[in-house]
């Protein structure tokens, strides 16, 4: 048996490591580990909650975005405020955004060097290579002269030695499928992406003032001005470029990003059987049409799937949610066995790892700075899959043709989304989606400003003298990684105790008091690993996910300050 | 200062003949590669006859290494990175620098990941440049934040000490940022705290706009040293002017036209939004001029306040957020916006050209020493020196 140490692993957001065990060339068992800590929630004490988004924000640069709206959703909760229309459709247009923009980069930039062996693109006939690209998709850049200048530039770059952020890749591994041409057309089409990323996002630049971290959201609505006939505010033109620019993004997505998808996995379809999991999905729902956040509707439906059973979907309340900290480094005053809900999640760092530098953490109780979040005591996933598969049980109009479609297509049965690759697949399919429906809403903001509605901020409960006392709230949002909610307390005005449960706390947490392991230690469990010193297998379960580690690690704690250990080296 | 995009063609024609003679072996026109460095040489904030020297620079053949190290971050300012424009990420990357280390980024995890980092450390000893993200923890012997089983500190000491210069990027890199803020416990502090007496440069903002390090990166790359800097190590062509003389609803503010209530009637004209907490007249940085993604939109731009984001204990200093700045120092501590009508303009533009306004809310020192809190000013109070023109 063999023991090793992915630390750390790359083209993720944050610090994760993982430790597997290995028995002849299969991973016999996995643990996840979460290796840096901020206290995020801790400094959002006795803040105003009306700043609690920018602070939350700040959880994340890649997710960014989406933690400012879970954190306005859980003061308006709390204080029982209902936003204007305009404010939930542009908020609708941010998230979806987010949403589309993230996946594409984590396809080309974050997960596809897993299957694209860069180096073999060089060996590639760029004739072969437009045909192939022309025989996919009608995505005009796709001339012989064009993948010839691609290869070229190539070249130049292997031939300078210099290899940059490609050095010491894992080119040549036996687990590279793809033939030559299919890799000049993924290297492409990653820097396309790299162009498509930027442009796309301006949107976020346009109602947000910026990207990353956009800086508009206020508890009650939007900061976003508007007004159809002044230059300082979102006006005709401003609409125009927005539109302008989904409909770029729906040519990218339909055109370069879901062919590639196909294409790359009609060669990977051995990983329809890998990196199967829990076989539990969980769904919060999102994108609701009417200014209540009513879940019946979402665009983005709310449930839980039990043992891989399609047939049954639950309904999700997350008052039925605990976090963990028996194998986390953490303490509970009740016992390290007991689960607690967010709303009275305490937190007492207690590190009991290695001192560094340290090789291994080894089989230690407590080997996470994440928490262990479960729902009735179930280890569940969440994510894209989670969301494609609960639309698809739900019936969803719209949903189960796109994905019976895809599986027919690559001529695979339903059973291969609970993989690996069904997570590629599920984010492909959800952008698609939302790619679709991001026009409507913008048509719905452009009819009600046409029609004189510029309301954009419920302004009566946005004075803390017009609060009560005391009020607690939760706000969830269907971020690109899966379920997000952050849950508050607010007491005279300030907040008493904050706290976030993100996708990845979900999907990398560690194992909780019943030793069930968490989504990506259960995913890895029968990986094959042809060569330990390369493991690109095991990249490619953990990168299925998107994993986003800033994100995963929180502590809350009213007396947080009393028990840290504070040692200023 | 000179916006490239407005340049007539007779410049361009002058340019490209001045070039005439040599190749590039980048796959960009050429005409778009002097469109660039035109571009980098007026953001800055230099005079146009030194776009010849750019050229020359971003054509040599062996690309300077650089590695990017995270630490306690969010990836805010990797993210920022991908979407600079003038150069791109990809011309970045690809181009012009030897890209060796980034985890967000690149191929190699693990061990081999760490062979990328060792190779740059051991070949390009005292000539790559360091970039770090994300604050580090010194408390409880770094455990808030290990990497391969180090603590960020001792990554940071060894590739920060070997490197030709560093490049602190964003806030809590440069000040600690967030993790630094009243409440956290982890004892993060920014690269120049935790590492005293690197040759540093603090390329601040949450996160640093992408276009600011595309400059600073064109900057080292045609002139082999860091730009010209304020006290707090802040490049001065980011963040030599205050975003209050420089913003487009200064006229409002003059005339004493606020935005009172988050889409009323002056939210809806583009009022002033300093009743609404801008910390615009508290901060310096380039924003106005350069803007965000392209030069799509910034944050008062918007609607939105300024949150001073670039300033160091933004979070404790500036917050909260929507209380408006509560006084301007030299119109008595009860002088607020409101007194500066159409019949103040005068009083407010000799005001403004001192750079005498420093109130804040919270006082920074006041966590750490327990003293009372005290009004003090958080941005350097002088017009900084402009970089030298030869
Ligand atoms: S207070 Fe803010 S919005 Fe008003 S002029 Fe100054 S920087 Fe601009």
């Amino acid at each position: 048996m063999t023991r090793i140490a992915i630390d750390p692993i790359t083209r993720i957001e944050g610090h994760l490591r993982i430790e597997v065990e290995v028995q002849g060339g299969v991973v016999t068992d996995a643990w996840s580990s979460g290796t840096m800590f901020r206290g995020i929630e801790l400094i959002l004490r006795n803040r105003d909650p009306r700043d609690a988004w920018l602070f939350a924000q700040r959880i994340c640069g890649v997710c960014t975005t989406v933690h400012a709206l879970a954190s306005v959703r859980a003061v308006e909760n709390a204080l029982k405020i209902t936003i204007p229309e305009n404010a939930r459709l542009i908020r609708d247009l941010m998230a979806g955004t987010q949403l589309v923009q993230d996946h594409v980069i984590h396809f080309y930039h974050l997960h596809a060097l897993d299957w694209v062996d860069v180096t073999l693109a060089l060996k590639a006939d760029p004739e072969k290579t437009s045909t192939l690209a022309q025989s996919i998709s009608a995505w005009p850049k796709s001339s012989r002269t064009y993948f010839k200048g691609v290869q070229d530039k190539l070249k130049t770059f292997v031939d300078s030695g210099q290899l940059g952020i490609f050095a010491n890749g894992y080119w040549g591994h036996p687990a590279y499928k793809l033939p030559p041409e299919a890799n000049l057309l993924a290297v492409a089409h990653y820097l396309e992406a790299l162009d498509f990323q930027r442009e796309f996002i301006r949107i976020h630049a346009v109602l947000g003032g910026k990207n990353p971290h956009p800086q508009s959201y206020l508890v009650g609505g939007m900061a976003t001005a508007l007004n159809p006939n002044h230059t300082a505010t979102i006006n005709a033109e401003k609409l125009g470029l927005i539109t302008k620019l989904l409909k770029q993004g729906a040519d990218f997505v339909s055109q370069v990003y879901v062919p590639d998808v196909l294409a790359i996995a009609s060669f990977y379809k051995d990983w329809a059987a890998q990196g199967t999991g829990l076989g539990n999905y969980m769904a919060y729902g999102d994108y609701a049409s009417d200014n209540q956040g009513k879940p019946e509707t979402y665009f983005f439906p709310r449930g839980l799937i039990l043992g891989r059973d399609l047939t049954k979907v639950q309904d999700v309340d997350h008052q039925q949610i605990a976090e963990y900290v028996t194998h986390s480094w953490y303490n509970y005053g009740a016992g390290d066995a007991t689960g607690l809900h967010p709303w009275n999640g305490e937190t007492k760092p207690n590190y009991t790892g290695p001192q560094p530098p340290f090789e291994l953490l080894g089989d230690g109780a407590k080997y996470s700075w994440l928490k262990a979040p479960r729902y009735q005591d179930n280890a569940v996933e969440v994510g894209p899959l989670a969301r494609v598969l609960i639309a698809y049980a739900k019936d969803k109009p719209g949903v189960k043709p796109v994905v019976d479609g895809i599986l027919k297509q690559l001529g695979v049965d339903a059973t291969a989304l609970f993989s690996t690759l069904g997570r590629v697949g599920a984010r492909a399919i959800e952008t698609q989606l939302m790619i679709n429906e991001l026009p409507k809403w913008l048509g719905q903001l452009e009819e009600n400003m046409g029609r004189g509605d510029l309301k954009i901020h419920e302004n009566s409960l946005w004075e803390p003298s017009s609060w009560p006392k005391e009020a607690q709230g939760w706000g969830s949002v269907e971020a690109p990684r899966g379920s997000l909610a952050h849950w508050v307390h607010i007491k005279d005005g300030k907040i008493e105790n904050y706290q976030a449960v993100v996708p990845s706390t979900w999907n990398a947490g560690p194992r909780d008091a019943k030793g069930q392991r968490g989504a990506y230690e259960q995913a890895l469990i029968g990986t094959p690993v042809a060569n330990p010193e390369q493991p690109v297998e095991i990249l490619r379960t953990i990168h299925s996910f998107d994993p986003c580690l800033a994100c995963a690690v929180h502590v809350v704690d009213p007396k947080g300050r009393e028990y840290a250990n504070i040692r200023v080296v | 200062m000179a916006n490239p995009e407005i340049l007539s063609d007779g410049v361009w024609a002058a340019l490209e003949r001045s070039m005439t003679s040599r190749t590039t072996s980048r796959n960009v026109s050429r005409r778009k590669f002097l469109r660039f460095c035109s571009a980098m040489t007026a953001a800055l904030a230099l005079p146009l006859s030194y776009t010849t020297q750019v050229v020359e620079a971003l054509e040599q053949t062996r690309r300077p290494a650089l590695v990017w190290l995270e630490f306690q971050d969010c990836a805010g300012n990797s993210e920022a990175a991908l979407r600079a424009s003038h150069p791109g990420f990809a011309e970045i990357v690809l181009d012009l620098l030897s890209w060796n280390y980034h985890e967000t980024v690149m191929a190699p995890s693990g061990k081999a990941a760490e062979k990328s980092l060792a190779d740059t450390l051991k070949d390009e000893k005292g000539k790559y440049i360091a970039i770090v993200e994300g604050s580090i923890p010194m408390a409880n012997n770094g455990i808030y934040c290990t990497i391969g089983g180090r603590t960020a500190l001792d990554l940071a000491k060894e590739v920060c000490s070997n490197a030709y210069a560093t490049i602190a990027i964003g806030t809590c890199a440069t000040f600690g940022g967030l993790p630094a803020a009243e409440g956290g416990i982890t004892g993060a502090v920014g690269v120049g705290d935790a590492i005293p007496g690197l040759r540093l440069l603090n390329l601040s903002g949450c996160p640093a706009n992408g276009a600011n390090l595309a400059a600073t990166i064109v900057h080292w790359l045609t002139f082999k040293e860091l730009p010209a800097t304020d006290s707090l190590k802040r490049p001065l062509f980011a963040h030599g002017d205050r975003i209050h003389d420089l913003c487009p609803r200064r006229p409002h503010y003059d005339a004493g036209q606020f935005v009172r209530a988050w889409g009323d009637e002056g939210h809806r004209l583009g009022w002033c939004l300093y009743q609404m907490g801008c910390k615009g007249p508290n901060a310096n940085y380039n924003c106005p001029q350069v803007q965000f993604n392209d030069a799509t939109g910034w944050p008062i731009g918007v609607g939105h306040g300024c949150v001073g984001c670039a300033s160091p204990k933004f979070w404790d200093t500036m917050t909260p957020f929507y209380r408006a700045l509560p006084s301007v120092p030299g119109f008595g501590a009860e002088s607020t916006a409101d007194a500066f009508g159409t019949g103040a303009v005068a009083v407010v533009a000799g005001l403004t050209a001192a750079h005498a306004v420093g109130s804040i809310i919270r006082n920074q020192g006041a966590k750490s020493n327990g003293q009372p809190k005290a009004k003090k000013t958080i941005e350097p109070n002088q017009t900084p020196a402009r970089p030298t023109e030869e």
